[in-house]
């Protein structure tokens, strides 16, 4: 935020208690107005109002800042600039942007994001047409290929009584007037408000992430809500790291909120070398990251949630696909548990406030498939990572998050000490949307794929129960047949759940290639099932090597189906050799 | 290590554990450095946690024994707590709140740093991607550590830490470039301070480590202190004189338990464990002082080694360290009893950043694809180790039984070694090797088939007996 000089308000500090600064003296302040406070201008953000004395959380390291010390109140929400400029960046929790070249993030930096840049603007309205909220006045082209619509803003309608012509303009240069209202090609929203749209729509198509278990076993649609609970070591940032990279979104949303700031810089790059495979432009073009690392102020870790989820809104009123991405939400609720421990709100469970799950929900229920304002079609579709204390799901964040996400991609400890990524569970994990899902992938001509998850979950589910006699009696005791389950399923786990998140040809696995690695375990299993019906002895197919069916998922590229099939017909024809 | 001092208030309202409270105080900021002085005239110091109209709430970092309320008297710096930098500190010894111990001048410096130090910008960053070489087979195998890191040492009371964090620090090297090395010991005892100062005597003196001690009978607060003095000075000598630093503390587990003593003295809401809520906030803005950076040649690399009490993972000190650091080194007592040094259980420990530091160019071709069959092999090992408890290993299949002799060679050829021992890396893979080739050829798929047959031909050249 910038120094105010024209603060409506000007009060004083009371109390400082870490991030949490008391204030007197700001009349008619109004609740989560952005106030200004001390010498350097921290920012920070009202709460609580008590008689005279609002209490602001600030978002920055507010060391030295003492009582009497002045404080400004602008009389906003806290608000951020939406515009072209956005993808490819990085920014705080407040949208301030993160340049490379600024080492050390001290209090009071400025952040007007984008603002010097200019653009070039092609109009598309008719000027005297009569304009509704969200309707096209133009377009701007970021880096190679994205098409930034510019749109009326929500609250803005009228008659269009100017427009640009085509050319440069800067992010917040009138591009147009509405109504008596000039319109730039930029302009501000309250983070904390849900921009409006006309409806939630209804529609159903796929997410594809490029991620056999999801993909197969728990798939996701567009506009839906997903958490990935796990403890640490077990892969979450990876996993949420391969969606960014590979779903077929159109803008992704990576709020890193919370996390480490290796893993960060470690993203940054991966999606600066990556080549989108459907755009073919630097997977960064189409990625907005907002980046608030665990050291870095609590409270922006509070607010980056809302910041991340108004700027996916943002784009869905384009008419885009957005995909928004938490890493962690558990981290942005530690923050609220913070602040209420640090105001003496009463804790409900586990000190977090009673207010956590209206939180949550709230959050959670901003993701959809809608009808714009303008009548386009978009969606923002939330995943948010979990990071239960002691690896304990049934602690409040987790426990309250499962009831308003329509997926849990739960990931599990054991599968992770086997090295066995990504460690999607079969027992915890869930998909409302999997049937749905499968009328789509029939429409679309997949006839089988519900009937391969069947397979493959039931599958999985037998071997967990004979191992758990395996552990017993050991696996010698079992019938032949039920050897070959445990056999098969281990094929499954190996050749068609793990995915190599490191290897160029696994990292990212085209759906043809998928059904076919599933259909390839089902053939396999069918086979050597016959084979022990037949006589043959597990203990010889046991011995037989199927490490080519394992690593066939990274034998050719990801969309290399006839690689897999190439497989299947090798080794079916071996099994076929044996009497 | 303050100069000036402004205006000194006398007399204080209340005392509480490690907190005084003064009142009748003007334009004293949130978190800023204080002079407390008894009526003795021994000097104290303390940081503001609360400031409320006139009064203020102190921590003492030496604890308030002594400090009576009619005779106390305080002065504000007016700014955070700032401390010197510098390379002077390389060489010297010094109690947690760096104030010499070995008989020194006290420590200058070039420059005053705020102890709490500056995020750094995430986008600022360049992603670690090079090796320090511990010189323990087991780390450098299987969790190596990347410059840049943090890699916690996660053990229990009793077993030997303090030792192996002392024989890292002792002969961990990088390939170039100068490594330093800022050694945080806090809560430490009298007689494992002075086995530490012994171990790394050789390295003090040749100027290379700066060695903090806090030790189990020194004030308890003063242990929020010593692990933040630490990075303050490592952060100068990585990121502006362009070392590579390491730095290890010893034990977190202490400096959480002063962190909740504070927190209790100040009445607030307790989280798990009576811990306070922002203890994850807390161990962040420590553990993410470390990385690299584009625009510096140095790096930051830490270790911090924490004791889990009972052995419980999911306590809130390993459970939040485990979500900020890369990983862990895990040490059971299961090892210790085997009497393997370093105790190291491979199947729970595990470094995030070690696919980014190994390879051709950083150690070895083969060495990620033989941690990774190590992996894999430990992994069912263990599951027939279990199957043994139950039928006997009279009941295995032969394959199985390989899986035994694997996991007994690792634990003996190449876990186990001695307490002053520097193996190379090329040692550490060789020995992984020897215990890899006791496995059936067939099982070995995440390795080259070529090494595999080189090496198992080699084995069966050295052992002819084994081979016949």
């Amino acid at each position: 935020m910038s120094s105010l000089s024209s603060g409506l308000w000007t009060g004083r500090v009371r109390r400082v208690n870490g991030p949490v600064v008391d204030v007197v003296g700001l009349e008619g302040v109004a609740m989560f107005d952005v106030v200004a406070i001390g010498a350097s201008g921290l920012a920070g953000e009202i709460v609580g109002i008590n008689e005279d004395v609002a209490t602001a959380q600030v978002y920055e390291y507010d060391g030295g800042v003492a009582p009497g010390d002045p404080v400004e109140s602008r009389g906003e929400a806290l608000s951020i600039t939406l515009g072209p400029g956005l993808l490819g960046g990085v920014f705080d929790g407040v949208l301030r942007p993160l340049e490379p070249d600024t080492v050390w993030l001290t209090p009071g930096r400025n952040g007007d994001s984008a603002a010097g840049m200019t653009w070039r603007f092609s109009p598309s309205a008719t000027i005297g047409a009569q304009l509704t909220s969200g309707a096209l006045l133009g377009r701007v082209t970021e880096g190679e290929h994205f098409e930034h619509r510019i749109l009326v803003p929500p609250d803005v309608a009228g008659i269009l009584e100017w427009l640009a012509p085509a050319g440069d303009a800067t992010s917040s240069q009138a591009i147009a007037r509405i109504g008596g209202v000039d319109v730039a090609l930029s302009h501000r929203w309250p983070v904390r408000r849900p921009r409006p749209a006309r409806s939630r729509d209804g529609e159903v198509r796929l997410l594809r992430t490029g991620q056999r278990v999801l993909d197969l076993l728990y798939p996701i649609i567009r506009g839906s809500s997903a958490s990935v609970p796990g403890g640490f070591g077990t892969g979450k940032t990876l996993l949420q790291q391969q969606i960014a990279k590979w779903c077929d979104a159109e803008v992704i949303i990576y709020v890193g909120c919370g996390e480490r700031g290796n893993e960060m810089i470690d993203v940054l790059e991966d999606l600066a070398r990556l080549r989108d495979p459907r755009t073919g432009g630097a997977l960064r073009e189409r990625t907005v990251c907002i980046a608030n690392t665990s050291n870095m102020p609590v409270m922006a870790r509070e607010a980056s949630i809302y910041t991340g989820v108004s700027v996916a809104e943002y784009f869905r009123d384009m008419g885009y696909d957005v995909v928004v991405i938490a890493d962690s939400t558990s981290r942005w609720a530690e923050a609220l548990r913070e602040f209420a421990s640090r105001t003496n709100q009463l804790p409900a469970e586990e000190g977090y406030p009673a207010t956590l799950g209206s939180a949550l929900a709230a959050f959670y229920e901003r993701a959809g498939s809608f009808t714009t304002l303008g009548g386009s079609h978009g969606s923002v579709t939330v995943i948010g990572a979990v990071s239960p204390p002691g690896g304990d799901l049934t602690e409040p964040v987790t426990a309250q998050t499962r009831r308003f996400v329509r997926c849990v991609w739960s990931l599990d400890r054991d599968l992770a000490y086997a090295r066995h990524y990504p460690a999607v569970s079969w027992n915890e994990s869930f998909s409302r949307d999997a049937e749905r899902v499968g009328v789509i992938r029939a429409q679309n001509g997949d006839t089988g794929w519900a009937e391969r998850r069947s397979f493959a979950l039931a599958l999985l589910a037998e071997s967990e129960r004979l191992e758990s006699l395996v552990e017993l009696v050991g696996a010698a005791a079992l019938p032949d047949r039920q050897r070959i389950t445990l056999r098969s399923a281990k094929l499954l786990r190996e050749a068609v759940l793990q995915q190599d998140a490191t290897s160029s040809e696994d990292a990212y696995c085209g759906e043809e290639k998928q059904a076919a690695l599933l259909e390839m375990v089902l053939a396999i299993h069918q086979r050597l099932l016959k084979l022990v019906d037949a006589g043959v002895a597990a203990d010889r197919l046991e011995q037989l090597g199927l490490a080519r069916v394992s690593s066939a998922r990274e034998s050719g590229g990801p969309e290399d189906v006839a690689a897999v099939t190439a497989v299947r017909d090798a080794v079916l024809a071996l099994l076929g050799s044996i009497t | 290590m303050i100069d000036a001092i402004p205006i000194e208030y006398a007399g204080g309202r209340s005392a509480n554990g490690p907190l005084l409270v003064f009142d009748h105080v003007t334009g004293v900021g949130w978190d800023e450095d204080a002079t407390i002085t008894l009526a003795s005239g021994e000097r104290r110091h303390g940081v503001v946690l609360d400031v409320n109209d006139d009064l203020a709430v102190v921590q003492v970092f030496e604890g308030t024994s002594g400090i009576s309320l009619s005779g106390v008297r305080v002065a504000f710096s007016g700014t955070p707590m700032r401390v010197p930098v510098g390379p002077q500190w390389l060489g010297r010894v010094c109690n947690g709140r760096g104030e010499p111990i070995d008989g020194g001048p006290p420590v200058r410096g070039e420059r005053l740093a705020a102890v709490n130090g500056v995020p750094i910008n995430p986008a600022a960053r360049e992603l670690p991607r090079d090796p320090i070489i511990t010189g323990i087979s087991a780390i450098d195998g299987l969790t190596t550590l990347v410059r840049g890191q943090k890699l916690p040492i996660f053990s229990v009371g009793g077993l030997p830490h303090l030792e192996l964090a002392a024989q890292i620090a002792a002969q961990a090297r990088v390939g170039d470039g100068t490594f330093q090395i800022v050694f945080a010991a806090m809560g430490v005892t009298h007689a494992d301070a002075d086995a530490t100062r012994d171990a790394l005597e050789e390295r003090s003196q040749a100027g290379d480590l700066a060695l903090l001690i806090n030790t189990a009978s020194d004030p308890v607060v003063e242990r929020v202190l010593t692990p933040r003095l630490a990075l303050t000075v490592a952060e100068h000598l990585a990121f502006e004189r362009g070392g590579h630093v390491l730095v290890l503390m010893c034990d977190m587990t202490s400096y959480a338990e002063a962190v909740r003593e504070v927190s209790a003295a100040r009445g607030e809401v307790p989280g798990r464990q009576g811990y306070p809520g922002y203890l994850f906030s807390d161990l962040a803005s420590l553990y993410e002082r470390c990385g690299r950076l584009r625009v510096s040649s140095g790096s930051l690399t830490q270790i911090p080694v924490l004791t889990m009490p009972a052995g419980d993972i999911t306590h809130p000190v390993p459970d939040l360290t485990g979500y900020i650091t890369e990983g862990q080194v895990v040490l059971s007592q299961e090892m210790q009893s085997c009497n393997i040094y370093p105790p190291f259980d491979a199947l729970s420990s595990l470094s995030r950043l070690m696919r980014h530091g190994v390879g051709p160019e950083q150690t070895r071709q083969d060495h990620m694809a033989v941690a990774g069959q190590v992996y894999a092999a430990l992994s069912h090992a263990r599951q027939v180790r279990e199957l043994t408890d139950l039928v006997g290993e009279t009941g295995l299949a032969e394959n199985d039984r390989a899986y035994l002799r694997f996991a007994d060679a690792l634990d003996a050829g190449f876990i186990n070694q001695g307490r002053t021992d520097h193996r190379g890396i090329d040692d550490s893979l060789e020995r992984a090797w020897a215990a890899l080739t006791l496995l059936p050829s067939g099982d070995l798929s995440r390795l080259d088939p070529e090494d595999v047959a080189q090496h198992v031909a080699a084995n069966a050249r050295d052992k002819p007996e084994a081979a016949a």
